[in-house]
Formats: C-alpha cells, structure tokens, sequence
C-alpha cells in the first residue's frame, strides 16, 4: 500500500480545560472517500480544524503529503494541496461569484511549482468550475443573491479552484432538502472521480452511508470507530455514543 | 488602453488647474490648492488600509508628522552642519544638504512606511475597534516623542525658512504645489494599479472574511503588513514637504486632530471601494474646508466634516460612488449592451459585484 496522503497521529487540542481532542489517530490514502461523523460536541470541527492549520494542535503531527505541516498557517496548508469548505457558508460578500472562485486561482494555483495562469487560463477556469457546479449562470451575481444549497455549491467551487490533493467538506449538506442532499453528494464523487481524496463531515447519515468507503467516528474527542460504513454503523459503541446507554 | 487613458487624462487634469491657477496669478489659489491635494494623497493612502482591507486607521495624523518631522530633521541637521559633523565631513554634507523636496518626500516616505510596517507587525493580529485603538494610541506616543526630542525644536516648534522664489516656476508655493499635484498622482495611480491587481483582490478578501482569505491560500498577514506600509508611507510622503508648505512646524498641528478626522471622512463620504471615492471624497470637503475657511473661520471646518460624516453615515453609507454606482447598475443593466455609463464604471473599476 502507498504511503498515505493525510497521517494524523496523536493529535491532542484543549481549550483551557476542556479536552476536545485527545490523541486521534487517522490516516486517509490517496484517492479514498472517508467520511467522519460524531455526535454534536465530539470534536469534529476542531479535527478539520487542527489539520487545516485554523488551529494549532498542542500534541501530536498531522502529516500531509509525506510532510509534516505543525506550525504552518492555513495558507501554506493550502497551497500545499489541503483545501475545506467551512461548515457555514463564508463566502466573500463584496466580491462575485466568479471573483470568489477566483482567489484561490489566484493565490494558490496560481504560485503552485511556479506554474503561472495567465488571465485567459484563470477565467477559462473559472467557468469551468462555475459550470461544475451548476452555478455558470449565476457567475456575476453576489453571494447574497443565492440560495442556501448554491452558497454551498460555491463553498465547494471555491474550494476546489486551488486544485487540492485533499479536499475536507465540513458538513457540506446541513440544512438542506432530499434532493439537494442527493445534488452535493453526487457532485463530491464526481470530484473524487478525478482523483482528490475528499473527507466528509456529516450529520446526515443517508449521505454519508452513499458517500464514504470508510467511516470514522468521534466521540468527545476520542475515535471510537473506523471501518467499512455497515460494520461502524452496527457496532455498539457508536449506538451507544449517538442513542445512550 | 484604460490606464493610458487614465494617466493622459490625470496629467491633463492637473495641467489645466496649474495653467489655470498661474493665469488668474493669485498664489493664494496655490495655497489652497496645496491642502486640497495633500488631503488626496491622504485619502487615498488610508482607503488602501482602511477601505481595501478594512482596518479603521485613528492614527492617520502620526504617519504625516513622521513625514513632516523627518523633513525637519534633515533641515535642521543641514542648518547646524559645522556644529554637529567633524570638519572633514562636513564638505561633504554642504555638497548634500540641504536636500531637495523631492527626496525629502522619498525619505519621509521610508520613515514612515517603517513605522507603518512596525505598526502593522504590532498590532495586524488585533482586529476591530482594538487595531483602532492601538493606532490612536501610536499617534499619542508618537507626539511625545517629538515634543520631548530638542533637536526639530520639541513642543516650542521649528521654523523653516524656505527659499522665496525658485528657477523657472518663480514662487516657491507654486513648486510646493506642482510636486503636491505629482504625488497624488502617484498615490491615485498606486491605489489603481492595486485594486486592479491580485493584491486588491486579496486586500478585499481579508476586508471580507480573513479565516476563509487563509483557506483560499491568501496569505493574510503579509498582505495587511504590504498595505500599511503603502498606506504609511504615502501619508508619510504627504507630509513631507508639509514644513516647508507652513514655515513653521509644531507638534500640535501636525498631529492636529484636523489630519486623523479627515483622512478618515474623506474616503467614507466619496466611498471606500474604488480609488474614486477617496478622490471625490476629498476634492469636496477639501474645497468646501478651503471656501469655509475664507468666507466663514477655519473654525467651522471639523464642524462641516462631522455633519456630513454624519449625513453620509445616515443617508448613503457607501459614499457617494455607491449612489452614483446603484444608480448606474440600475440604468445600464436592461439593455445588453455597453452604455456611457456602464463604461463610465468600468474605467472607475466600480466592478458590478463591488460594495
């Protein structure tokens, strides 16, 4: 087996007293759908967190890529190869839909191995990504002009626009209907489809159970569970942990 | 084509007042002039921080004095050669000093944009109403600074005794506001070329949401120290010439309160977004502040800057480039094809999405 692309080993976080994260171990391959679920309070996004480089961890490495990023900020993760979509939408409200999905081309694919876009590539791109996710004729409207699932959908363009290895969705889907349920997961497999490991936060267990090929569950800062989704569902301690002994 | 365009009609501009100016041969209109120009480049340099990134600068007043006192300084060393070098140097410095404005404007602007680029490595990891505070609180300890340093004259002041006439130009107060009329150019053209550029659009994203700017691999900090060390360092350079613009320098009135508020009110009342507004923001209370201080007392000038702040805040928050803006989008979006006014807001950059 090739040597993984996300190595999380003993990773610790508190604020002040309260231990959020308490000595996770995960590591994702290249290529792999994970999807990460817990119940509210478990740590979850303190764990994108951590590895996102929005928060330092305090014990333990997270390695990406075969290098160890501690201590890098959340730019250089990015440009490393590591991108997310935050858990609500935070779109830059005074720039356009395609200015948005622009930064990142800009900042990130644009400096990456000194390959350089000129201002044709960078537009071509851009529409490409916009068309990706069905938000082509919506390019030159503001994000307040969209709808909750089209925010979403620009959360994950922009993320995607700095071309990452791994792309980490926090909850990419709370708050939305069935069927726009259904619309994000199909396209986070079309993406995983041209190669990016992508790692699913999520409350909504139909998405997750379609989504992942592997399931790893946080409980108050501790991972209880890893494995194929069917067997993590059954064991009991995740039952436990989300229904209560 | 645009920027040609720009720069042609900038120069234009300017030539004409000048020519203007010189044809009516009141050098009082010079005078004011000079003030009205100074408050551009001021302007302009805090809508670079304050309005591309979004941190409210209180200190506006401290970058211009370094300016103005760097000035100062390099005029009293030149006046005291024999006393301060040792003979064998001091040949040589007659032969340098006393420097001409133009470099006086260049070192002001380095002074400054150091104190810019330290301010900014202090206090960029505060946000809100804390960075305001902290730049209010540089400007304080600034002052005290130079009312306690003797040598640029300390809180009795410096006189500066500048030359009456010069070649070519004949008063010195029209040269002082020629090279005025340049720099804020300059500072016009800089903020342009910065919003046009990857840099602006940087600067907007920190001005939007910094957490999401570093996700999308901006890096945040180094560009919040870029612009406050251009935004210093352009107020720095307005300053400058200031001493030799006032004959005589204390520091009560160059970190006077008049500086802080207007660099401020300015941008806020044309518009933050583009490099228009500051512009406009300034050619109008810097006119009306000159026409109120002749008609009226200078007296009523922050009373005039407070009401329209005040008015603008109220009625149009996004400063007279936003009315002008939602005016145009509302016009020029219903046919399809360019018109004078779509145009117009494309050579203001006044991008459909801008705030």
């Amino acid at each position: 087996m090739a040597s993984p692309l996300l190595e999380v080993d003993n990773l610790g976080k508190r604020f002040g007293g309260f231990v959020a994260l308490d000595g996770i171990n995960l590591s994702v391959t290249q290529g792999e759908r994970v999807g990460l679920i817990g119940p509210n309070g478990s740590g979850k996004s303190t764990l994108v967190n951590c590895m996102c480089g929005t928060l330092q961890n305090e014990s333990g490495t997270v390695r990406f890529d075969g290098h160890v990023v501690d201590g890098l900020a959340a730019h250089q993760r990015t440009h490393r190869g590591m991108a997310r979509s935050f858990q609500l939408p935070r779109p830059f409200t005074t720039l356009t839909v395609s200015e948005n999905i622009r930064i990142p081309l800009l900042y990130t694919a644009n400096t990456r191995r000194g390959a350089h876009l000129s201002l044709a590539e960078i537009t071509a791109r851009c529409e490409e990504l916009t068309g990706l996710v069905g938000l082509a004729a919506k390019a030159d409207k503001l994000p307040r002009d969209l709808t909750q699932v089209e925010m979403r959908k620009l959360e994950l363009a922009r993320a995607m626009a700095a071309e990452p290895k791994l792309l980490i969705a926090d909850e990419a889907m709370a708050g939305l209907s069935q069927s726009e349920v259904a619309d994000i997961v199909a396209l986070l497999i079309k993406l995983n489809e041209r190669g990016i490991t992508i790692i699913l936060i999520e409350h909504i267990m139909r998405a997750v159970m379609s989504f992942s090929q592997r399931l790893v569950v946080l409980v108050s800062g501790k991972k209880i569970a890893d494995g194929p989704p069917n067997d993590v569902v059954n064991n009991p301690e995740v039952i436990g942990a989300y229904l209560g002994q | 084509m645009r920027s040609f365009l720009f720069y042609l009609v900038s120069i234009l501009v300017g030539a004409a007042f000048f020519l203007f100016a010189r044809w009516v041969g009141n050098d009082y209109l010079f005078f004011a002039g000079y003030t009205v120009l100074q408050f551009i480049v001021l302007a302009t340099a805090w809508n670079i921080l304050g309005g591309y990134c979004g941190y409210v600068n209180f200190g506006s007043a401290a970058f211009f004095a370094a300016g103005a006192y760097s000035s100062v300084a390099l005029h009293k060393l030149a006046a005291g050669i024999d006393k301060i070098f040792p003979e064998s140097l001091a040949g040589l410095m007659n032969m340098i000093l006393p420097l001409p404005i133009p470099i006086l404007i260049i070192i002001g602007g380095i002074v400054s944009g150091v104190i810019g680029l330290g301010t900014g490595y202090l206090t960029l990891r505060l946000r809100g109403a804390f960075f305001a505070i902290a730049t209010l609180a540089l400007a304080v300890v600034l002052q005290t600074l130079i009312v306690n340093w003797d040598f640029v004259g300390g809180s009795r002041g410096a006189y500066i005794i500048r030359p009456n006439d010069i070649p070519i130009l004949g008063s010195y107060i029209q040269y002082l506001f020629l090279v005025m009329l340049v720099l804020s150019v300059i500072a016009i053209a800089t903020a342009r070329i910065i919003e046009r550029s990857r840099l602006g659009y940087g600067f907007a994203t920190i001005r939007d949401d910094e957490l999401a700017a570093e996700a999308c691999g901006v890096p945040t900090l180094r560009l919040k120290l870029i612009a406050t060390t251009i935004s210093g360092a352009l107020m720095g350079m307005a300053g400058a010439p200031f001493p030799y613009y006032i004959g005589y320098l204390e520091p009560s009135s160059a970190f006077g309160l008049a500086y802080a508020v207007n660099s401020i009110a300015m941008p806020m009342i044309g518009g933050t977004t583009s490099w228009v507004g500051p512009l406009v923001g300034a050619l109008l209370l810097g006119i009306i502040q000159q026409v109120a201080t002749v008609t009226i007392s200078s007296a009523v000038n922050l009373l005039i800057v407070g009401l329209l702040l005040v008015g603008f805040v109220i009625v149009a928050p996004k400063g007279i480039v936003g009315l002008v803006q939602d005016f145009m989008r509302a016009r020029a979006s219903d046919q399809g094809r360019p018109t004078w006014r779509s145009r117009l807001a494309i050579f203001a950059n006044m991008r459909p999405g801008a705030r």
